[in-house]
């Protein structure tokens, strides 16, 4: 830092190596878990060749796919429940003028977001055990609601930012024009709100899709998502099968990802003058 | 047609209390060209959205023809808008926008199609049918908004200065269609602006308002000779103030003297008082100037030429400022400078008695 220079954050002493530094610590691993994912022998740490073995075996492996039918089950009622959950959320705390404890309604939204997450698991799963108790019920709703809950803030998330761009007068002049509320929320609120809730209920899909501590808290015995199967496969013998499993997740997350982001660009494209 | 009294709103509760209107009397007629016209805040928009429905006055009453229409619903009125930002629906084409209200109705697909099309024909937009909202320009969706709220039909329309967004060109165009689409459809226009001159050039009546007061309602002519109030003399084109002591009313005739001591007629003003101080306005066009003394004397102290006409600037006896506007002729030079004595003239019933 010899001359003064307008200050700038890049021309800190170390900035460009420290940042290099993160993205490799951070990508680095996930480029080696998915190389791996195509070895030959049974290690994950000494390269033996390329196969496609692992995603095959995985593929055939019952219990991978009994997980992965759980894991599809449970992110996409999650998600349908949260996205529903948020649109009506984001309605009330956007549409409605300013009422008493309009923050305190806006920090419970958001709650999930906040608390430790293994406080909500371990909260849950008292809170259900007594109603296990009292009702006999061992199924899938447990774990459907629970993350149904935790998936609210983050479909809540988009759709509000999309709401809250919306103009006003848009809904006005539905009713104007003779719109009932029902009707005007059709076909006036719900088209302009709708890349909002597609990118809502993707990330919803995505958050629901990669939980392991509340699920493992809330799950019933035999009731293993695909994380929680990983999480226990780990614990005995490690196989590149993982590496081939996270890999296809990853590439889910990714493709949901990129179709997110195209879909909010899209969305402020349209809603550009 | 419509027929408000006694209509104030109050937002917020205890000391945050707002009064935005403020006991409005007014009787809007059938097919009439009616405008609302007063400063930014005086109540315009929530006197348009009262009657919308968007609006919920504190007190009064709202009738159209007759019926009682402060209980029903936005819907459910028979009453369109063209708002001021055009709110078209941005994921629909420009014949959807028009034929929103129609599908509302539930009216036949035939009859939709068939007055969206007559809509079209109506501002000139059929060539654009199929484009979205937001690949048309300006004035454009300037137009379409007024079709969807025409298409339709409804009792009344009301306008919240829908043409404030467009340039001066565009304006006027837009001025005189809707001039014409008024008288073709018969349908009630309620028109919002805060701009003097299109309200005089639009409107069969205006009522100027301020502080969510309705200070005056008449025609253009009538509110631009003959101003009650201050206020609206100031508003509405420049105005010269006299001070002057009325001698006595006789009608719409005042008898009048002036700071200089001369007497002259003037028009009363309704409930105004029979004696005493009161305020002469006397617009600077209705005035003229001579070489002679005349009823009031000064000094001219600044000629500014505006190309049509020249203002002359004078300090009167007593002090006070006075402007005489004067339109050119081919062959000027009046032969008036700047430190001339001068006198200031104006016939009888040309000032104005303001109700203080
Ligand atoms: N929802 C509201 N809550 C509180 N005050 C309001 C509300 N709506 C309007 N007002 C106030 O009422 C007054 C009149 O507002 P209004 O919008 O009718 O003015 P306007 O005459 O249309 O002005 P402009 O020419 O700027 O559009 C303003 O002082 C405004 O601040
Ligand atoms: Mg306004």
């Amino acid at each position: 830092m010899a001359k003064s220079r307008a200050f700038d954050v890049r021309r800190q002493t170390g900035f460009v190596p420290i940042a290099l530094l993160c993205f490799l610590v951070l990508y680095l691993p996930i480029i080696l878990l998915v190389v791996y994912s195509f070895n030959k022998g049974e290690s994950i740490a000494i390269w033996e060749g390329f196969s496609w073995q692992w995603y095959v075996k995985a593929w055939q492996n019952e219990k991978v796919q009994d997980a992965t039918i759980l894991s599809l089950i449970i992110a996409t009622s999650a998600s349908l429940i949260a996205t529903s959950a948020a649109v009506m959320a984001a309605l009330a705390t956007t549409r409605t003028r300013g009422f008493r404890g309009y923050t305190f309604v806006f920090a419970l939204i958001n709650q999930p977001l906040m608390i430790p997450e293994i406080v909500t698991a371990v909260a849950l799963l008292i809170f259900f055990a007594m109603i296990k108790v009292a009702t006999g019920y061992t199924g899938l709703m447990y774990l459907i609601i629970a993350h149904s809950a935790f998936c609210i803030p983050f479909a809540y998330m988009p759709i509000r930012a999309r709401l809250q761009g919306m103009d006003l007068n848009l809904e006005q002049a539905g009713a104007d024009l003779y719109g009932t509320p029902w009707r005007v929320f059709r076909r006036v609120t719900l088209p302009q709100l709708w890349p909002g809730v597609l990118a809502g209920s993707m990330l919803a899909f995505v958050i629901s899709l990669d939980d392991v501590v509340i699920t493992e808290f809330v799950k019933s015995a035999g009731q293993d998502t695909l994380p929680t199967y990983m999480l226990g496969q780990m614990r005995r013998v490690i196989t590149p099968e993982v590496n081939a499993i996270s890999t296809a997740l990853l590439a889910i997350s990714v493709a949901l990802v990129i179709a997110f982001y195209l879909l909010s660009k899209g969305g402020t494209q349209t809603n550009r003058e | 047609m419509i027929e408000i009294s006694g209509l104030s709103k109050t937002f917020g509760l205890g000391a945050n209390a707002f009064t935005a209107l403020d006991d409005i009397n007014v009787e809007i007629r059938q097919n009439e060209f009616f405008t609302l016209l007063g400063p930014s805040g005086c109540g315009k928009t929530t006197l348009l959205r009262s009657i919308a429905g968007f609006v919920d006055p504190t007190s009064g009453s709202l009738t159209i023809e007759g019926q009682d229409v402060l209980p029903l619903p936005p819907y459910a009125r028979p009453v369109n808008t063209v708002f001021q930002n055009y709110a078209l629906f941005p994921h629909m084409t420009v014949a959807q926008n028009i034929g929103f209200g129609l599908e509302m109705q539930d009216r036949p697909k035939a009859e939709i199609k068939q007055v969206v099309g007559e809509m079209l024909e109506l501002v000139q937009m059929a060539p654009m049918a199929d484009r979205m909202t937001s690949q048309i320009s300006g004035g454009q969706q300037q137009r379409v908004a007024l079709a969807r709220a025409l298409a339709p039909r409804p009792k009344v329309l009301l306008l919240d200065e829908p043409l404030s967004a467009l340039d001066f060109k565009l304006r006027k165009e837009m001025q005189i269609e809707l001039k014409r689409l008024q008288s073709e459809t018969g349908i009630t226009f309620v028109f919002v602006t805060h701009d003097q001159e299109e309200a005089l050039t639009m409107s069969d009546r205006i009522a100027v308002m301020s502080s969510g007061r309705i200070l005056q309602i008449g025609g253009p002519k009538d509110i631009y000779d003959h101003p009650a109030e201050r206020f609206v003399a100031d508003f509405i084109g420049d105005t010269n103030f006299l001070e002057a002591t009325l001698q006595s009313v006789a009608g719409e005739v005042a008898t009048v003297t002036l700071p200089s001591g001369k007497t002259v007629a003037a028009r009363a003003v309704q409930g105004g008082g029979q004696s005493g101080a009161v305020t002469l306005a006397v617009r600077p066009e209705h005035a003229v100037l001579t070489k002679e003394s005349g009823l009031l004397d000064g000094v001219l102290e600044n000629i500014v030429y505006f190309g049509t006409d020249t203002h002359y600037h004078i300090t009167l006896d007593g002090g006070s400022a006075f402007v005489v506007r004067k339109q050119n002729q081919p062959n000027t030079g009046e032969g008036f400078e700047v430190g001339d004595k001068v006198g200031v003239s104006f016939e009888a019933g040309v000032g104005q008695v303001l109700r203080d």
